[in-house]
Parts: C-alpha cells; structure tokens; sequence
C-alpha cells in the first residue's frame, strides 16, 4: 500500500465537525468534474490510490477513469462497502427483508424469505457475496487491489459475534477478485483479536488513529501498544481528529507511529491536499535521518 | 454480569444488541422477533437464544433487563407486562401512542421500583449535553425564545407503506423525528405545555404527516418553534439543531458543533465574550465499543450502570419521556383544530 491514501468524506458532505461544512462541500462537489478535478490534484501531488465508498456518484466516477487509461495508468481504488446510508435509509422505509429483496440480486432470496428452502448456513455467506458482487459491479476493469468492509458494518458484526461473515468476507474477495481484504472499524483492538482468533493474520485494518484519542474504543493507549506489536498492517484514518487538533501537530504524532502503513486523508483545496503530502513527508524524511544517525 | 433480553431486533435492535454484545458486563440470555430470516441468523451466527414470544422467553431466560425495540404501539402492553414482573426496562422512542399509557408506566415502574430508560440518545450527545450545562446555569440569562429543528431524508418519495406509515401503530415525523427536537427542548429548557398553533403536513406519505410545524411554549415562560421535516434529502442523514436565545446570550447547536455567543462579561470557564464555537470531538467522551455514534454506546452504558446500581438512574426516564408524550400529543391535537 502507498504511504498516502486519499479518501472521498469531503465529495460526499461527510464533515464530523460541521454540519455548515459539510453543505459547502455538498455544494462544491455538486457536478462529477469537481471532483474529477481534485482527484487530479492529489494524483499530480503523488497520491495513486484513491479509497472510496460505493456511493452511486463513486460509479460516474469510475466511468471517467475507464476511458482515460492512459492517464490514470497507475490510479488504484480500494472500495468500501457497503454505502451505509442507502441501506439504513431503505431499512427505515422497507425493513429489513424488504431491503435484502430491494438489493439483493437473482431470486433466490425470495424463495429463502418464504421459508420454502432448507436452512444451511451457507445460504447467508451467499447472500452477502451476491451483494459484495453487486457493489463490485461499479468498479469493472479499475485496478482494485484491497477492498475493504465499511467500519458500520464490520462493527455491526463485530458486536454481534457474527465473525463468520468477517471471514466470509475476506475470503471471498481474496478468491473472486484476487484482492486483499480490508477492514474498516472503530474498534481495532477487539477485531484484530476476532480476525486473528477467525485465522487471517496480519489483516489490512484502516482505524480512526489520532493524537486527540477521537474514535479510539478503548482508548489511544491500547492503540499504542496493539500497532507497537505489529500484528497488522495499518491505515490510519481521521487522522486530525476531527479538527481538534492542529493538522502539522496531528501529522507528526500519526506519522511517527510505529506499524502505520498508510495514512488516509480527505480534502478539497489543492493548498491543503498539497500541504497535507508535504507535512507526511516532512516528517517520514525526519524519522529516516533520525535512524541513520543512530 | 446483567443479564439482558431484547424484543424487536429490527435497525435499532441490532444496534442494540450489538453494543451489547461487545459490552463487558452484559450477557444476552435472549431475543424475541417475529422475522424467521432475523432469528435464523441470529441463532445461527450469534448464537443467541431465539424466541417468537416475549413471555416465554422473559419467563425461560429470567432477564435483569429487557429493551424494547418495537414499533410504538406495542410499548405500553409490553412494557407494563415487563413492569409486573418487576424486570428492568429500557425501550426505544417515542414512548407510548399517547400520554395516558406512558404516565400509566410511570406509575408502574415507581412501584416497581425498578430501572427505567428511554431511547432518547440525543442526550448523550457532547454538545446538547453542554447545551443543558449551559442554559442549567443560567449563561445567557432568561430564555426567552427558541427554535428546535431536525431534518432529513426519511421519505423522499411515494413509496411502499411500513409501520412508520400507519399512524395507528405510532408512525409518522411528528412521533418518529420530532419526538427527538421534542424531548431535547423539554429537557434543555423545560417542558413544552402548550401549543398555539401547529401544521402536521404529508408530503409523500398518504397517511401519516412528513412534517410538523408548531408554535408552543413552556412551563418556564420561553416560547418557541418546532420545525421538523424528515423529507428533506438536501440532508445525508438526521440533523437536529437547537437555537436558543436568552437575555445574555445566545446558543446555536448541532449534534457536531456548538455556537455560543455571550453578550456580557460574566462568563462561565472556557468561554469569551462574543461567539464562541466548541466541536462535540472536545466535548465527547471515548466509549468501550463504538458503532454508530458515541451516544448510542453512551445511553446503554448508562443504562447498564443503572442496573448495577452504579448511578442515579435520573436520564431518560419514564417520567421525562412521558411529558414528551404530553408535548407530541398536544401538538396534534392542536393541528387538528
């Protein structure tokens, strides 16, 4: 994975500190060739990898890369999935069978929901690969090499102590699209136990990690000492903490974490795309010089 | 360990449940649904104990608690069977169909004696949680007005009929979305006593209101407006706001970012004079295990302690969310005249 990941929050007005914000962006980001422009901004800085939910808008997107293979040669999207929001909403007007109806393909279900086929447990892991392929379906023919589980759902599971799905999960995509597994949550702790209990060892995690100890579930100090023991390959994300922090001072703590692959970030202006790579990479070349002196 | 059952495992119930499943304190010892497809994973996958009836299932597996995840007009029957059992009740909002069932709780649960909470996670909110400080300690002065607001993209067009649809089984924005702006007010400022006018509008729903519009005051004298419309799509999810505006001052909040503005120079720790702005990051508390929101893991961790008799069991209650079925009902009945 490449050190910096550029995620796509701000193309869809997801803002966790302003709601004011997050229409800003909501309207900035309006037409497919904003965001197309920005994309541009963060390939022209360095940034190849582009991580990005499966909103439906993420599909147009796509489109634009599929016919510029030339430009966007080296381009990688690593998908997360699912789009939450779509269900949850679908959830609240159709409940819950009448979401998997609404989104599942082939009809097999419909026979399952009448009760009319014997229950094996396979039937479910099915159920979600169909649905992994559907939200796949946007992404055909575009470089894909890890895809990753929304953090809403892998700590759904993760709750519920459905840690078969979560295998179900990474086996799959390993099998059908040949990709890594990816796990997004806010509980990193607790899932690198299920998923190494689950036989994956050294799983690509992407988890809230910041010096402000936002969305940290049990604390930065757990997290400190679960990425010193290298059990996992790291993306950190919300890496400024939600704004709490200042952004020079909340890149150096993150960068200088030991075991943190990647680092994952968002924004809309070319300044603080630009400022953002070079602030990493201030501190990356720092810490290298450091370990040459000693 | 608490030992926990749940009934209703739809959106919220699995919510609930997988909070409480990571909960350290917590066993599940039961959940009751009446979806084959549900209770099969669940039996399968987490597996918990499954059951299609409460009774048996309260009776088998001898809960401390029992959350209720139900669509409204089930609450009171199930709630007051789970009374009479003495057994510890968290249940989701809004309470009752109307206020003569909650109060009749209310009187339950005292006699009971036993653990009452009410989903209203709002309250657990970093900002509104500061909001109450605030107005609590009197910091902009007497309040004299307010605007409570919630908006999002629920029903954004016609479409097929669920619960929330039937205004019979407690659907519809004013009992689903405006409860939330409802109960924030009530609890923030003081409870919303009367209504001089209100507007209950559908909009792509055929029988239940898509909006509500309403003009009321409160006990302490502040008068307000509700505006609520869950068929606004210019939202990605539920945003509710209070505005509230006192002698000294003035508060503009959402669940991410708190505005006050202090006219004065007598000024609680933290604050200036003019606008001050606080993000709810600074203002929230880590939790165990996080899934959609600080909040939701915050109110069951509440509730949870309670039961352990770790705190005053004072958030939440029965008492709070029946003057919230005071409140919606006196809305409707106003935009009925």
């Amino acid at each position: 994975m490449e050190r910096i990941i550029f995620g796509d929050n701000q193309f869809f007005a997801v803002n966790h500190i302003s709601d004011e914000k997050s229409r800003a962006q909501s309207i900035k980001f309006k037409d497919d060739s904003a965001i197309i422009k920005t994309l541009d901004v963060a390939i022209a800085a360095g940034i190849n990898t582009f991580m990005c939910t499966t909103h439906d808008r993420i599909a147009n997107i796509c489109e634009i890369i599929r016919k510029d293979p030339v430009k966007y040669q080296d381009f990688k999207i690593y998908p997360c999935m699912p789009y939450a929001h779509k269900y949850a909403n679908a959830v609240t007007e159709m409940g819950i069978a009448g979401t998997l109806k609404q989104y599942v393909p082939g009809n097999f279900l419909g026979s399952i929901l009448k009760g009319g086929v014997a229950y094996i447990s396979k039937d479910y892991i099915s159920i979600m690969e169909l649905m992994i392929d559907a939200e796949m379906k946007m992404f055909k023919g575009i470089n894909t090499p890890v895809i990753f589980i929304q953090n809403v759902m892998t700590d759904l599971l993760l709750g519920l102590g459905m840690d078969e799905f979560l295998i179900g999960f990474a086996n799959y995509v390993r099998q059908k699209y040949n990709a890594e597994p990816g796990f997004i949550t806010m509980n990193l702790p607790k899932l690198l136990d299920v998923l190494e209990k689950g036989g994956i060892s050294n799983p690509i995690i992407c988890a809230s990690i910041n010096k402000a100890n936002f969305r940290m579930s049990g604390g930065k100090e757990l997290y400190e000492k679960v990425l010193s023991e290298g059990r996992c390959r790291v993306i950190a994300m919300q890496v400024l903490g939600g704004g709490a922090i200042p952004a020079s001072e909340a890149l150096e703590y993150v960068s200088n974490l030991p075991n943190v692959e990647s680092i994952l970030f968002g924004a809309s202006s070319k300044q603080n795309i630009e400022n953002t790579v070079d602030t990493i990479r201030f501190y990356d070349q720092q810490r290298k010089e450091e370990v040459i002196m000693q | 360990m608490v030992k926990i059952a749940l009934i209703g495992a739809g959106k919220m119930g699995l919510s609930h449940l997988s909070i409480l499943g990571a909960h350290p304190d917590v066993q599940i010892v039961g959940v009751c649904d009446t979806s084959k497809i549900i209770v099969d994973v669940l039996e399968r996958y987490s597996g918990f104990k499954c059951y299609s009836d409460y009774l048996k299932m309260v009776e088998e597996a001898k809960p401390d608690a029992v959350f209720v995840s139900v669509p409204t007009k089930y609450h009171y029957t199930m709630v007051k069977e789970l009374l009479k059992r003495n057994i510890n009740v968290f249940t989701e909002k809004p309470f009752c169909l109307n206020p003569n069932e909650s109060g009749e709780l209310v009187l339950l649960a005292k006699k009971a004696g036993v653990v009452n909470q009410v989903g209203y996670h709002n309250k657990f909110v970093g900002t509104f949680k500061e909001v109450k400080r605030l107005v609590a300690s009197s910091a902009i002065g007497e309040i004299t007005h307010f605007q409570g607001e919630a908006y999002g993209p629920v029903v954004i067009k016609k479409k097929s009929e669920t619960w929330r649809s039937d205004p019979s089984e407690g659907g519809g924005c004013l009992m689903d979305y405006a409860s939330h702006v409802i109960d924030l007010i009530n609890d923030i400022i003081s409870p919303i006593e009367s209504c001089k006018s209100s507007i209950l509008k559908s909009i792509y729903s055929k029988n239940v209101d898509d909006s509500v519009y309403a003009l009321v005051g409160t006990s302490s004298g502040a008068t307000g407006i509700i505006s609520v419309n869950w068929s606004d799509e210019t939202y990605r999810k539920m945003s509710t706001s209070v505005t509230i505006i006192g002698t000294e001052g003035k508060i503009v909040s959402d669940a991410n970012e708190l505005k006050v503005y202090f006219k004065g120079d007598v000024l609680p720790k933290g604050y200036s004079k003019g606008w001050n702005v606080k993000y709810v990051t600074d203002l929230t508390e880590e939790v165990d295990f996080y899934l959609r929101g600080e909040e939701y893991s915050a109110q069951i961790d509440y509730f949870i302690k309670s039961v352990k008799r770790e705190n005053k069991n004072n958030v939440n209650t029965f008492d709070s969310a029946w003057k919230t079925d005071t409140s919606i009902s006196l809305i409707k009945n106003q935009s009925r005249i």
